[in-house]
């Protein structure tokens, strides 16, 4: 299949990315390009075929629910843009300026 | 100083006292600052190498030091280490800080190695010529106007220049052994399971492993029993134990080798990658190993399931960069919405954005089932096909890469003729086995490449001992 300008905006909406003009044909393109590189896919019968969801033969492994103070709240915000003293801070939600 | 090549040599030199991991660190830094053209190193971590040589060397002088004492090694830029940078070649994570450190660093500490820098990548683990990274090309010390192989392409470089005597990489679609046939060292993709992901910067969950870059397989196996085994906090670690890799690295009996005909007859296979490798099944049967050719029809369709998969899994790992909890935020944000759009599109190179958008598609609705599902289907198949195989055989062995490493740009204009560098490597990550590079080959142009072997899951014993063999028998 081939997808246009319409699917993009609604793919690029959905991973949060935007793309404009040249970027947005450029990005069009490469995505028709990878989507027919993967149509190869179709080729195969895969009728009786379960998908492979996990690598692991491994059953879950159970610990203790025991409560860990394991990073500090200071060290969850020092990578923060923009944080105060005890708060993550974002651009103002509830009104656009 | 002289060069070291082996842990072995460093560790005899510190025993006679000819040599303390101080100098030898002091020597590494030295090589680097002369090496800068490489651009290999994101970052060298000088203050807490030496700092860490110095304790290793009164711990010597106690009797106490870890195995791996004297091991000065070099982390992929994904690979966190606390209160030490991490970026993955990324603008997106410029000037993030590690609040702790993976599982696998704190293991290498533990034993007394020594990591002396952050090497540089493609942006979030994705290339083969880590032309993707946000901070400028590697150059491949073989040739310097030739890519070093990526994603770990820094790594790579810098264990061939002698510029650390290993190096962690990690290892996706071949992201490990690709670059290390191109810088003619060898690399390790253990199985999926084998070694803890915690601290490593996800790019595609169900492919990702650590895995080790060195010289030698003696260093090799030294690194992997180190780093191996259970870890609370990854949950799709194997609870088999880890053996003792190194102390068991001969071959024992006779094999039985298969190599896949289907690759060494795929158009843009150098025919003198495939002369060395039938170079191999000639010499392999020579010693009365059973050698053999096998079928492998679905060699079209690893790449294109590769590719559906981990872009899927990456729009997923990569949507935590939202421009408020850590890294980049764009200036001209003025909402929530724009703070997340502009911050990842902005922060996000080309490559990466390609991937994600991709990924989304084909985990979108209306779509999931034609392709995410269909491509965990043709997994299977895949992992089922291969399986067969090494049911029968205890390896396959096959080239590393099509060619020799390509000059800058060569591959820049086509994505999807860049994706086909990884045809012979990705079929180990879709299926979970172990797979390793090593460095056999020298081209008639003067550049390396490897040889490489797969094995049975969990069994990267058998390929340590196989590889040791087929290195000496080079």
């Amino acid at each position: 299949m081939k997808i246009d300008h319409t699917t993009v905006d609604h793919v690029a909406h959905l991973a949060r990315l935007e793309f404009d003009g040249a970027a947005k044909d450029r990005i069009l393109n490469d995505m028709n390009n990878m989507i027919a590189f993967v149509e190869k896919l179709n080729e195969l019968d895969t009728a009786n075929t379960e998908p492979l969801i996990y690598m692991t033969d491994e059953t879950d492994h159970l610990r203790e629910d025991e409560v860990k103070q394991e990073i500090t709240q200071k060290d969850a915000l020092l990578n923060a843009p923009k944080h105060d003293s005890d708060y993550f801070k974002v651009p103002r939600v509830v009104e656009k300026k | 100083m002289k060069i070291y090549l082996s842990l072995a040599d460093i560790q005899r030199d510190l025993g006679s006292g000819e040599l303390s991991c101080e100098a030898l660190v002091k020597s590494y830094l030295e090589r680097i600052a002369a090496n800068e053209h490489l651009n290999a190193f994101r970052e060298v971590f000088s203050e807490s190498a030496l700092a860490k040589a110095s304790e290793v060397d009164q711990k010597r002088s106690a009797g106490k030091a870890g195995k791996l004492a004297g091991m000065v090694i070099a982390l992929k830029d994904n690979i966190c280490y606390k209160g030490h940078k991490v970026a993955v070649s990324s603008k997106i994570l410029e000037g993030f800080i590690s609040v702790f450190s993976s599982t696998v660093v704190e293991r290498l500490l533990a034993e007394d190695a020594i990591i002396i820098g952050r090497t540089n990548c493609d942006e979030f683990a994705m290339g083969s010529s880590n032309e993707n990274s946000a901070f400028g090309n590697v150059a491949n010390p073989h040739d310097i106007k030739r890519v070093p192989g990526g994603s770990s392409g820094g790594s790579t470089a810098a264990v061939a220049a002698n510029l650390c005597l290993a190096a962690l990489g990690t290892d996706t679609g071949g992201s490990i052994r690709q670059p290390a046939s191109f810088c003619g060292v060898a690399g390790l993709k253990p199985t999926y399971g084998r070694v803890s992901r915690w601290g490593i910067i996800a790019y595609a969950s169900s492919f990702d492993q650590v895995g080790p870059i060195t010289h030698t397989i003696e260093d090799m196996a030294a690194i992997l029993e180190v780093i191996s085994g259970m870890d609370e906090y990854d949950a799709t670690l194997s609870s088999k134990p880890v053996p003792a890799y190194s102390k068991q690295l001969e071959v024992t009996g006779k094999k039985r080798i298969a190599y896949l005909e289907d690759c060494l007859n795929k158009d843009g296979l150098d025919p003198e990658i495939k002369q060395h490798v039938l170079g191999f099944v000639e010499k392999l049967r020579a010693e009365g190993h059973t050698v053999e050719p096998v079928s492998f029809p679905y060699l079209d369709y690893l790449v294109p399931t590769y590719y559906v998969l981990t872009t899927a899994e990456a729009s997923s790992n990569l949507s935590r960069y939202d421009g408020v909890h850590y890294g980049y935020r764009s200036k001209n944000a003025y909402d929530l919405e724009s703070t997340y759009k502009k911050s990842r599109s902005e922060g996000f190179g080309p490559e990466v954005q390609r991937r994600i958008m991709l990924g989304t598609f084909v985990l979108s609705a209306g779509y999931y089932d034609a392709y995410y599902s269909k491509g965990q289907k043709v997994r299977r198949l895949l992992r089922d096909k291969t399986q067969a195989i090494l049911d029968n055989y205890d390896f396959i062995l096959l080239p590393t890469t099509p060619g020799t490493a390509f000059e800058f740009g060569a591959n820049s204009a086509d994505p999807i003729k860049m994706y086909l560098e990884d045809i012979f490597t990705v079929q180990a990550n879709l299926t979970g086995m172990p797979a390793i590079s090593i460095p056999t080959g020298k081209h008639s142009n003067g550049l390396p490449f490897g040889i490489q072997l797969m094995g049975r899951r969990f069994e990267e014993g058998e390929l340590l001992a196989m590889s040791k063999h087929l290195l000496a028998a080079r």
